[in-house]
Formats: C-alpha cells, sequence, structure tokens
C-alpha cells in the first residue's frame, strides 16, 4: 500500500459525505451524520501522513479532532433536542422563522 | 497480492458501503447503525497504519459514546420520515456533481509524482514492543500540553451546554432549594416552651 491509496479513501469518504449533506438536506441528524463522517476523512488523511511521515504529531491532531467532534456533537445533538421539543419537527426547510 | 493489501481493500470495501449506506438510507436508525460499521472499520485501517491508540479511542468514544448518543436521540424524536425524505431524487444530480468533480480532483492530485511509491516509500514497521500509546503519551504531556488542557475544557463547556440545554423545570419535579437550606436560622426549626415541673405520683403497687 502506498501513501495514496489511504488518501484517496479518504477522498472518496469526504465526497460521499458531501453528497450526503446535498441529498438529505432536510434531515438534520443525517446532516450531523454527515459532518462525523467528513471528520472520519480528515482523520484518516492525518493517520496516514503521520504513518508514512514517521511523524507523531498527526496522531495527537487526531486526537484533539477526536475531542472536538465528541463535544460538537453532544451540543448539536442537544440543540436538536431542544429544536424538536420546541417546533415538533426536525425539517429545515420548516425551520425559517428567522427569515425577513 | 499481499495479506495487507487484501485487508486494506476488504476494509475499503466496507467502508465505502457504509458510508454510501448512510447517506441513502431512509430510516436514521439504520443510518446510525451503518455510521457504527464505518468507525469499526476504519478503526481496523488505522490499526493497519499503526495507530493502535486512536483506532482504540475511535472504537470507544465513538462507537461506544457518541453514536449511542446519536441513537438515544433518533429513537426519542418522533419524526415524519416521509416529509423529510421528499427531495431526495430532486437533490441527488447536484450531490453526485459536486461529489464526483471533488473526488476527481483530489485523484488528479494524487495521481501526481508527489505521492507515489517511489518519492514517499512505505515505513519500516515497528519492532514488536513498540508502544503506540507510550510515543503519543510523551509527545501529548510535553509539547502539546496547553492544547491538551484547552481539550479538557472544551469537554467541560460542552459538557455543561448540553445539560443546561437540555434541562427543563417541570412543576412536579422535587428538589433541593441550598439557597433556602443555607439560611435557615435556628428559630425556624428549634422551639422552646416553658412549662411547669411535673411530679411523679407515688407509683402503685403492681403487683
Amino acid at each position: 500500500m502506498v501513501l495514496a491509496d489511504f488518501l484517496i479513501l479518504g477522498a472518496v469518504l469526504f465526497g460521499l459525505s458531501v453528497a450526503g449533506i446535498f441529498i438529505n438536506r432536510k434531515n438534520v441528524i443525517i446532516l450531523l451524520m454527515a459532518i462525523e463522517l467528513m471528520l472520519l476523512a480528515v482523520n484518516m488523511n492525518f493517520i496516514a501522513f503521520s504513518h508514512f511521515l514517521g511523524d507523531i504529531s498527526g496522531q495527537v491532531f487526531v486526537f484533539f479532532i477526536l475531542t472536538v467532534a465528541a463535544a460538537e456533537s453532544a451540543i448539536g445533538l442537544a440543540i436538536l433536542v431542544v429544536l424538536f421539543r420546541n417546533r415538533h419537527t426536525i425539517n429545515v426547510e420548516e425551520l425559517d422563522s428567522m427569515k425577513g | 497480492m499481499s495479506f495487507e493489501r487484501l485487508v486494506f481493500y476488504t476494509f475499503a470495501a466496507i467502508l465505502v458501503y457504509a458510508a454510501t449506506r448512510v447517506i441513502t438510507v431512509r430510516n436514521p436508525v439504520h443510518a446510525a447503525l451503518h455510521l457504527v460499521l464505518a468507525f469499526f472499520t476504519c478503526a481496523g485501517l488505522w490499526l493497519l497504519l499503526e495507530a493502535e491508540f486512536l483506532a482504540i479511542t475511535l472504537v470507544l468514544v465513538y462507537v461506544g459514546a457518541v453514536m449511542v448518543l446519536f441513537l438515544f436521540v433518533v429513537m426519542m424524536l418522533d419524526i415524519n420520515l416521509a416529509s423529510l425524505k421528499a427531495g431526495f431524487v430532486r437533490y441527488l444530480p447536484v450531490g453526485a456533481t459536486v461529489a464526483a468533480l471533488m473526488l476527481l480532483e483530489m485523484i488528479l492530485v494524487l495521481k501526481s509524482k508527489g505521492f507515489d511509491a517511489a518519492s514517499m516509500p512505505p515505513p519500516v514497521r515497528h519492532a514488536a514492543d513498540y508502544s503506540n500509546t507510550r510515543e503519543l503519551g510523551s509527545v501529548l504531556y510535553t509539547d502539546y500540553v496547553y492544547p491538551f488542557e484547552i481539550a479538557a475544557v472544551i469537554l467541560v463547556v460542552a459538557i455543561i451546554a448540553a445539560i443546561a440545554l437540555t434541562l427543563r423545570k417541570r412543576g412536579e419535579s422535587k428538589m433541593q432549594n441550598p439557597a433556602e437550606q443555607v439560611k435557615v436560622r435556628r428559630e425556624d426549626r428549634v422551639r422552646l416552651v416553658k412549662m411547669a415541673a411535673e411530679t411523679r405520683k407515688p407509683a402503685e403497687s403492681e403487683d
């Protein structure tokens, strides 16, 4: 295996999650999952570079990305729960009350 | 084809399949379960890249905590699935085009000279007694100690924010009020009464 194999796999994952954001643009839960997939693709690139360059710093960066992503999804899901409690929907197209 | 290559292609195929299912499946519970499969497979690939600590962390933190949280939320919300999936076919061409373009650009970059096997050869494997966790820890607690502390603070902020957002006051719930408890005075609790001393009557013979 060469470095490009892992990077192309990361690119495929990233492209899939971008497509997921486009085609599931009404469902906030799937949008959050697509963001998690994007972060996974980025982490894959970091670890591949860390391995092939023999530098542990890439893994430290992945460690921090995992931490921030966990915090992000916890707060995102909490917002989602509050949103559903108040509006009884998670459809993005119905959440336009701020629109002028 | 070496065994390593076989493992890589198998895991990559499973990963791409799981990611595709995450974005196309109708039921969010199934999407979350396929995301679990994707994380698990990715952890396997990271093991192949000798990032053992992060692979275990991915399984423990993501599969064990974050995805369980996702499943809780998905199952708690009573969602109308039909209306959420309405624009699926309409947005599919746009999404597929953008994704294909991005992938094409990435592959064009990655197939250039800088990333082939000659300029970036696979490194030699570490010995069996090499500890990835120790290596990571020795960097994390020296060079990256301030970012590490900030990461801890971010987690605390996330805990407090998540609780503060979802906490709601309900009429029937009973809870203590510490302020009221602290400012209580002795007079509120203890009452001294004055009364005449009672004298005991001489005991009558019982037996």
